[in-house]
């Protein structure tokens, strides 16, 4: 108990104190966790709204694998982002690998399907309510997906959300694509996993505190901006 | 310039099932420009239906529908639809009504005033900044049809527009659509409201179990039905 206790101690000593190492790893994390999640919600988005209002032949088996693909093992998408990436694999030529870059590329391969599945459902509710309207003026599919994503955007926010939850807590593919460098590679999750292993309770429990924080405050920020936009438009 | 006319309207043989079920059957009428057209009929005539296919919305089993004006080619930007529940985006009043312009490729500059002329027409001048979704069910409906006429349509839709009104609002929009009509755009609206059809129609086509039964000038039609089915309806009676 006092070993935990003197290990919270000394993790706020850090946080209030700005400790640099601290900082370091939080600064990377979210800038790795964010990108992946902007690039994904970029073209996830527009991949699930289109999967909900064209319609194709196979639309069902695409809307299934998308689905399936949201429980992807962090370490297989590690561990084929990894061969991707290796200097004898089709995409070495990059030199992403053990890069901040690498963990962004394996970080949208897991948030991804996340975010289009999650914006199909949300879309195809949507499409139902506004499809014969829509289809009554006229308008092209194409800008159906925009009036789309527009309309449902405050919804959308939770897909964004459940992305960003994925990409911040993951630590299997990241350790494997990004190394967990000191001063390079190293995020949050890893560089607890790493903490706790060599028994620095006090670093990984701050960082536990401020992976935390951030989730939170990413969260209370979604819905200030959903309140925000809700009693803007309704 | 006149564009040149997208009507008249051909419904031939119309026919619409879902499985194995026909609930509009051999349906052949052609709706020409002018008068006002009500398609009228008791619950689960095939109202609503009638007016989806001939609107494109729906394919028909079988049948077809066709624009035979000159214009025909642009029928599908010349006609407009509003529905017995309004559908709004989650926009502003004045947004909603802009969308509709933008989709039918009015310049970005023309907007502001088109929209500001649909909505000080439907008595929303003013409400142009509300969000739609939060005005009440007789202003949502105004606004869509204020929507629908910035469209400057030829042919408007309108599927039991008043539905689910109260006796104000009722009012409101049946004088709405009458100045749209006098602006020149042909009106073609279901309904089973009996007074509402006195009110508005200048012709009935009737219809009962999905079928076509009688199609008449509205004076004629309510002063001498031809059918038995519609001397029914309109004694009150409750169609089998």
């Amino acid at each position: 108990m006092n070993e935990f206790g003197d290990a919270f101690h000394t993790a706020l000593v850090m946080i209030v104190s700005a400790n640099p190492d601290l900082i370091e790893i939080v600064g990377l994390s979210l800038r790795v966790s964010l990108s992946a999640v902007v690039i994904a919600a970029l073209l996830g988005m527009p991949l699930g709204a289109a999967l909900a209002v064209f319609a194709f032949p196979g639309r069902r088996a695409v809307v299934v694998a998308i689905n399936a693909l949201m429980g992807l093992p962090p370490v297989v998408v590690g561990l084929t982002v990894y061969l991707m990436l290796s200097r004898g694999g089709p995409l070495g030529v990059l030199g992403l690998l053990f890069t901040p870059g690498a963990m962004i590329v394996a970080q949208v391969v897991l948030v991804l399907p996340i975010v289009a599945a999650l914006t199909r459902q949300t879309v195809e509710d949507l499409w139902l309510e506004y499809r014969e309207q829509l289809v009554s003026l006229g308008v092209t599919p194409r800008r159906a997906v925009r009036t789309m994503l527009w309309d449902g955007r405050i919804t959308l926010l939770t897909a964004f959300l459940a992305g960003f939850g994925r990409a911040s807590a993951e630590v299997g593919a990241v350790i494997i694509v990004g190394g967990n460098i000191d001063h390079l590679t190293r995020v949050m999750t890893t560089a607890i996993a790493l903490e706790t292993s060599k028994g620095d309770l006090a670093l990984a429990l701050a960082l536990g505190l401020v992976l935390l924080a951030v989730s939170f405050a990413v969260n209370a920020a979604a819905q200030i901006l959903r309140d925000m936009v809700v009693r803007a438009q309704g | 310039m006149t564009a040149p006319t997208i009507l008249p309207l051909s419904i031939e043989r119309l026919f619409y099932a879902v499985a194995g079920r026909a609930l509009l059957e051999s349906v052949s009428v052609e709706i020409a420009a002018g008068s006002r057209t009500v398609i009228l009929g008791p619950n689960g005539a095939g109202k609503s239906l009638c007016l989806r296919l001939a609107q494109g919305l729906i394919a028909p089993t079988a049948g077809c529908v066709v624009w035979k004006g000159p214009g025909a080619a642009q029928a599908k930007m010349r006609q407009a639809m509003v529905f017995q529940r309004p559908v709004l985006l989650r926009r502003s009043a004045a947004a909603n009504v802009s969308y509709a312009l933008a989709v039918r490729g009015v310049p970005r500059a023309d907007r502001p005033s088109r929209v500001e002329e649909a909505l000080a027409r439907a008595g929303l001048a003013g409400l142009g900044d509300r969000p739609a979704r939060t005005m009440s069910g007789g202003e949502q409906q105004k606004l869509a049809l204020a929507r629908a006429w910035a469209l400057k349509p030829e042919v408007l839709f309108l599927d039991e527009p008043t539905a689910s009104l109260d006796p104000a609002a009722v009012r409101a929009v049946e004088a709405m659509i009458q100045a749209i009509h006098e602006g020149g755009t042909k009106i073609v609206m279901t309904t089973h409201d009996l007074g509402q059809a006195k009110r508005l129609a200048d012709e009935v086509l009737f219809l009962h179990n999905g079928r076509l039964v009688e199609r008449a000038p509205a004076d004629r039609f309510f002063e001498h039905p031809s059918t038995l089915q519609a001397a029914a309806f309109l004694r009150g009676e409750i169609l089998a």
